[in-house]
């Protein structure tokens, strides 16, 4: 009985790990920087010469959305009406890191698309990407009133990423928050 | 033919080269370094590939940031908890032995003792049952039959 049995179930359990590896999306890797305070950095901010923007920047109105674009990236113009929908509702700030990007190719995208972000951090050489541990843009971070990082996303958002994985942790962080 | 082919093909294998653009060293110490150490890393944007044959941009700005740490001697150490920071265990192809990854570093050795404990069992079975057992004579009579029948047959 258990001859026969064998096999077969050897294959059944083979198979039941391939599958679930087929299932796997091996461009998601668990980023590290989860739970750790965000990554310093000190970068020219976009739109305003002279001025810079820092990690400090990010947190300083509470919970907040940290969206890593760049004008050269297809699918951040995909994601891009997301962001500018939620800028609208005002429900959390949005600040951006503009990675590996022309500041002035930059700047006219945000003029013809719209600038959903409060501020926007130039990382111009990707030093500070790489201290973020950007490897796929956009990629889109939640970093709450402390500084800590809560999440984080890579690749596109969408419709279903926003309603039902980064604002239900931005809503729990605010009341969170809330004196 | 062969005149134009020969450079092309040349230039075809070179590719590869030019695309990933290595930091060079004076130092032959520090060069042999870097080239082991960026061979034991993987790029995270074409995910086959590792740090020191990867054209993509993040693998350069990698590149140059792993050469400025060997400039500045620090350990090997220190460059690959660098990476594992930002990245992950990921960008490690040997990822470190800890509890979480022991099933990644011993399940092929546990897998090849379990086959190894199976054919054990397998063979032994086998050549137990190929001992000659001698027939009865009701047996006998019945062999004798089926030889007579196909005999007559």
């Amino acid at each position: 009985m258990i001859r026969a049995v064998l096999p077969l179930l050897l294959l059944l359990m083979l198979a039941g790990l391939l599958w679930v590896g087929l299932g796997l999306d091996p461009g998601r890797v668990p980023s590290p920087l989860i739970g750790k305070p965000a990554p310093a950095f000190e970068l020219p901010d976009l739109e305003r010469d002279g001025e810079t923007v820092t990690e400090v920047d990010i947190s300083a109105e509470g919970v907040a959305l940290f969206n890593v674009w760049a004008s050269w990236c297809p699918p951040c113009l995909d994601e891009h009406p997301l962001f500018m929908a939620l800028a609208a509702r005002e429900e959390v700030p949005i600040v951006g890191l503009n990675y590996r990007d022309q500041p002035e190719a930059a700047r006219e995208w945000l003029a013809r698309h719209g600038n959903p972000y409060r501020r926007v951090a130039a990382d111009s050489d990707g030093r500070t990407g790489i201290d973020w541990g950007v490897y796929g843009v956009p990629e889109t971070y939640v970093v709450d009133g402390e500084g800590i990082i809560r999440y984080k996303h890579v690749g596109p958002i969408d419709e279903t990423i926003l309603e039902n994985e980064i604002m239900p942790l931005v809503r729990e962080l605010q009341a969170g928050e809330a004196p | 033919m062969k005149v134009i082919l020969l450079p092309l093909l040349m230039l075809l294998l070179a590719a590869p080269l030019l695309a990933a653009a290595p930091e060079e060293f004076d130092d032959p110490a520090k060069q042999a370094r870097y080239d082991s150490m960026l061979r034991e890393m993987r790029c995270l944007v074409c995910q086959n590939e590792s740090l020191a044959e990867s054209p993509a941009e993040l693998a350069r700005d990698l590149r140059r940031e792993v050469a400025r740490m060997i400039r500045e001697d620090k350990p090997d150490a220190e460059i690959r908890a660098f990476l594992i920071e930002r990245y992950g265990d990921y960008v490690l192809y040997r990822p470190p032995l800890r509890a979480d990854t022991l099933a990644l570093w011993l399940g092929p050795f546990v897998i090849l003792l379990l086959a190894l404990i199976g054919a054990a069992f397998y063979l032994r079975r086998r050549s137990r049952g190929h001992k000659e057992t001698p027939l009865d004579p009701a047996e006998r009579a019945r062999l004798k039959r089926l030889l007579g029948e196909d005999e007559t047959s």
